[in-house]
């Protein structure tokens, strides 16, 4: 009499198996499209090999040349000057927010911060190439000639697109991700830790170095690495605010090129070998992005599971969500 | 002055019992317990200050949960602090070394008077009280990241550079008869002892900036028996170089290392005096209805 | 009593060095700078599309089409009504197909399928999907629905790419809400004998809807905004279509398209455009947050 009848059971079982399908079309639909990128790709990587596209200074399109090294080293350079000047300022807003803030301007300033990221890329990139770079370029150029003897940094021509104005665009587009992941690590330090350091006699931001930086360490380091994915994968912003120069990055305040923004200038007139060479440098960039995320959810994995850090599911609210969905490019 | 000699001026405060033998009794200690450790750190050469509460009151928001306390803490002796969850002890103890404010929201009124100084009064600053009280908490809480070194350094590193740190560091592990059990693994990180050297620990972090009175909140709660008895062991011998206010819950804990005993009960003291008064032959009714286990 | 002497008591000793006090000084400064610096682009963003954009709001601007006229002058280039028709359908399509499957799989991986195997691999490829470029997306529509079936450019495509790039993020935050609702409230409806399927209809969705509410509207703001899965997917052209199956004009692409013009007007335009989709989203960020603070598991 227990036994519930079959008809009963059905709706049960339709669910369970209808959602485990859904889950595994998900799964068919990625490897589906990494399969068909690669196929597409196929040719220019025959034509140069797989090491020999991503590590040959040669983009000559007009030469059929396909060597992706500058828009490699380009995207590197463009997302690392991104963690330079945007993780400091983000981990530095997240202490603030979290532990000197007066309560009464926390929600305010959390989300001003927040919508930081509400702001779309195509916005950012004509912002930056229409008020910040002609704004800064004096600048630029003071410090290209006053620094002239660093390589890389100093002399020559500062042009409007480039390198530099690109780094800090994304800088200012990492900056809610990561700064957002730094503050929930930073929540969840027990205070405990942060009573036991005042206990000692310490002021306010010596707590702080004591108990809450080194407990979040690989919490932090996890966010800033999400920012990187972000920043390597960023396209339109960047395609905007870097130029069109295919060549190896000499210059901080010179035009460069990225492997998102070739492929964004370039696909739509492309035929043959160059389309799949743009397709080759589509997977190479789905691959660096798929690296560096890996890495991040190590650090935040290995921060959680010590214990020390957050734990997988957030504590809920519309600033964790901003993470969650902040978090892709 | 030697630590032996009786405490000063014994007033007699309100519910407290008259016991004109208690004078030179809560003093003594038997000498046969020191023979373990080395040379007492500096600040035993001079005695401990008496910390006195004089109308304390302590609210969270406009919630009063301290209700105007007048207590005596007396130099270089334990005084415990019992009675049921919620009357308040952490509270009030909280407010001796001025963390009570750190909660947002919480503010104390009344005095705290360390000797003659009252530690509420404007031009004290909030830091150098700390440093001179010295807390012990619930839950062992080294810092994770740190080594067993690093943790009872931690306080030290915050004055002094460089410096004699190695001498101190060791001084305030013997003091918590630790040294012996992590003199050879002093780069490993604290969290890796058990949960009693883990405490100890957290005493030997205190003491090591060499403060005057040490407040313990419920230290032994989670822990058990044996290391339970060792802090107990410890606690004894640190009155000699520190005042010392222990809350607990545990009765037969405060039987068997407070001098003093002192009730509490919804907010306010209901009575105080030596611990074998208190538990053998209190004053007040619910005192006794409390030590007698009818409830809390 | 009388007021202290400091310097003779016994807290002389514990005193705070002037370095330390002006070392923490410092740090809050900096900090309290740093933070305020961060605001700064925000306020720079929005100031200079008001200044830019503002003039170009009118009644025609959001009622009448662009012309493909930009070489003439103001009266005749349009607005860009068609490029916010064209948002709003491609948006809204890519929701519906987004919003359901990614509620569905969050569902699979709380209530069904946790802890095994197959769920481990699952959330792993989502966090793969999370960190796709957004141009890349695109080009999967494209490889998939353009270069394959030989046919064109569609809004409908459009809508595709979108709804991919939402999809893990609509999945990520379903998750973390179904996740925060209260196990003890399942395993109470479980013990009165309802049947799996009720308890998830009945007592989880409910309960988590605010949350995957909010979670919804800023994937959907986010999609509003992304101009690159577009570019391969979805077409350009001025005129308003309801057809999904045409080329799509869209805010981001018409904003891309018109800044580059030598026509000032149709510059302004862009800039009236820039400003018109960030209102959108700003409103949808806000009416997000709004729901978030009302839900009950925030």
């Amino acid at each position: 009499m227990l036994e519930r009848s079959p008809l009963a059971r059905l709706p049960d079982r339709a669910l369970k198996y209808g959602l485990t399908a859904l889950a595994a079309l998900i799964l068919i639909l990625i490897l589906y499209f990494f399969i068909r990128l690669f196929s597409e790709a196929r040719p220019a990587f025959a034509a140069e090999g797989v090491l020999g596209f991503t590590f040959h200074d040669n983009w000559n399109v007009s030469v059929e040349k396909y060597g992706a090294l500058p828009l490699v080293v380009g995207t590197l350079i463009t997302a690392g000057l991104a963690l330079l000047m945007g993780v400091p300022i983000a981990v530095a807003t997240a202490i603030y927010l979290t532990e000197l803030c007066p309560r009464r301007l926390l929600t305010p300033l959390t989300i001003l911060v927040e919508l930081l990221a509400a702001v779309p890329s195509v916005v950012y990139g004509l912002w930056g190439i229409f008020f910040l770079a002609p704004k800064l370029q004096p600048a630029e150029q003071w410090v290209a000639d006053r620094l002239s003897f660093i390589p890389f940094v100093g002399g020559g021509i500062v042009t409007i697109p480039n390198y530099f104005i690109a780094g800090l665009i994304l800088a200012i587009m990492i900056l809610p991700i990561v700064s957002a992941i730094a503050r929930e690590v930073m929540m969840t330090v027990p205070a405990d830790h942060k009573e036991a350091a005042l206990g000692l006699g310490a002021t306010r931001w010596e707590m702080i170095r004591m108990a809450v930086i080194p407990y979040c360490r690989s919490g932090i380091v996890g966010g800033a690495m999400l920012g990187l994915g972000r920043a390597i994968g960023e396209t339109i912003a960047v395609t905007i605010v870097i130029g069109d120069a295919p060549q190896l990055g000499k210059q901080l305040f010179g035009q460069g090129y990225t492997l998102a923004a070739v492929i964004a200038n370039e696909f739509g007139e492309a035929t043959g070998l160059h389309r799949s060479a743009l397709f080759a440098a589509a997977l190479v960039l789905f691959v660096l992005t798929l690296l560096v995320n890996a890495l991040a959810r190590l650090f935040v994995l290995r921060a959680a599971r010590a214990g020390k850090g957050p734990a997988a599911a957030p504590t809920g609210g519309a600033g964790d969500l901003a993470a969650a969905t902040a978090a892709g490019a | 002055m030697s630590p032996d000699a009786a405490p000063p001026e014994q007033m007699l405060q309100p519910g407290e019992n008259p016991n004109p033998g208690s004078a030179g009794a809560s003093a003594g200690t038997p000498t046969a317990k020191l023979e373990s450790t080395t040379a007492p750190p500096q600040s035993v050469l001079k005695s401990a200050p008496t910390v006195e509460l004089e109308k304390l009151r302590a609210f969270y928001g406009s919630s009063e949960q301290v209700k105007g306390i007048d207590l005596r803490f007396p130099a270089n002796q334990v005084t415990a602090i019992i009675g049921p969850s919620g009357c308040g002890k952490s509270t009030m103890v909280r407010c001796i070394n001025r963390m009570h404010e750190e909660i947002p929201g919480a503010r104390a009124e009344g005095r705290v008077l360390l000797d003659k100084l009252d530690l509420y009064d404007s031009a004290v600053d909030v830091i150098a009280v700390r440093r001179a009280i010295g807390m012990v908490f619930q839950k062992p809480n080294p810092f994770p990241t740190m080594s067993i070194f690093d943790n009872v350094a931690a306080g030290l590193r915050l004055t002094a550079r460089r410096g004699d740190l190695h001498h101190r560091v060791e001084a305030a592990l013997r003091s918590a008869s630790l040294w012996d059990e992590v003199k050879d693994r002093l780069s490993t990180p604290g969290v890796g002892l058990s949960g009693g050297q883990q405490q100890r620990l957290c005493i030997a972090r205190s003491l090591a900036v060499d403060p005057e009175v040490l407040l313990m909140d419920e230290p032994c709660s989670a822990l058990d028996p044996i290391a339970t008895l060792k802090i107990e062991e410890l606690i004894d011998q640190l009155k000699q170089r520190v005042t010392i206010v222990i809350v607990t819950h545990n009765m037969q804990q405060a039987a068997r290392v407070a001098d003093r005993t002192a009730f509490m009960l919804g907010g306010q003291l209901v009575e105080v005096g030596q611990t074998k008064e208190i538990f053998t032959n209190p004053v007040d009714p619910r005192t006794e209805e409390y030590v007698t286990g009818k409830f809390g | 009593m009388s007021t202290p002497d400091i310097t003779g008591d016994r807290l002389a000793r514990f005193a705070v060095s002037p370095r330390r006090r002006r070392a923490d000084r410092t740090a809050r400064g900096l900090l309290l700078t740093a933070t305020l610096v961060a605001l700064v682009p925000l306020a720079l963003v929005i100031y200079y599309l008001l200044i830019k954009g503002l003039g170009a709001w009118s009644w025609s601007f959001f009622t009448t089409d662009p012309t493909g006229n930009t070489f003439f002058k103001s009266s005749s280039i349009g607005g860009i009504r068609s490029a916010i028709v064209g948002t709003i359908e491609m948006v809204a399509l890519a929701s519906v197909i987004a919003v359901p499957i990614g509620i569905g799989v969050a569902l699979w991986l709380v209530e069904y399928g946790k802890g095994s195997r197959f769920a481990a691999v699952v959330r792993f490829f989502v966090d793969v999907l999370t960190g796709v470029p957004s141009i890349v997306f695109g080009l999967f529509i494209y490889i998939a629905l353009v270069v394959g079936t030989g046919s064109t450019y569609a809004g409908y495509k459009g809508s595709l790419a979108l709804s991919l790039l939402m999809l893990p993020v609509v999945i990520r935050s379903a998750e973390v809400i179904l996740q925060l609702v209260p196990n003890a409230l399942r395993e109470s409806a479980l013990a009165l004998g309802a049947a799996r399927w009720k308890v998830v209809f009945r007592i989880v969705l409910p309960t988590a809807l605010g949350g995957m509410l909010t979670g919804v509207l800023l994937a959907v703001a986010r999609a509003a905004g992304e101009t690159a899965p577009l570019l391969f997917a979805a077409g350009a052209t001025n005129k308003e279509t309801l057809n999904l199956g045409e080329f799509m004009n869209s805010l981001p692409t018409q904003i891309y398209k018109d800044v580059t013009s030598p026509t000032e007007s149709v510059v302004n335009r862009a800039w009236g455009a820039a400003l018109t989709l960030v209102t959108m989203i700003l409103i949808l960020n806000l009416i997000a947050r709004l729901i978030a603070r009302r839900s009950r598991l925030a």
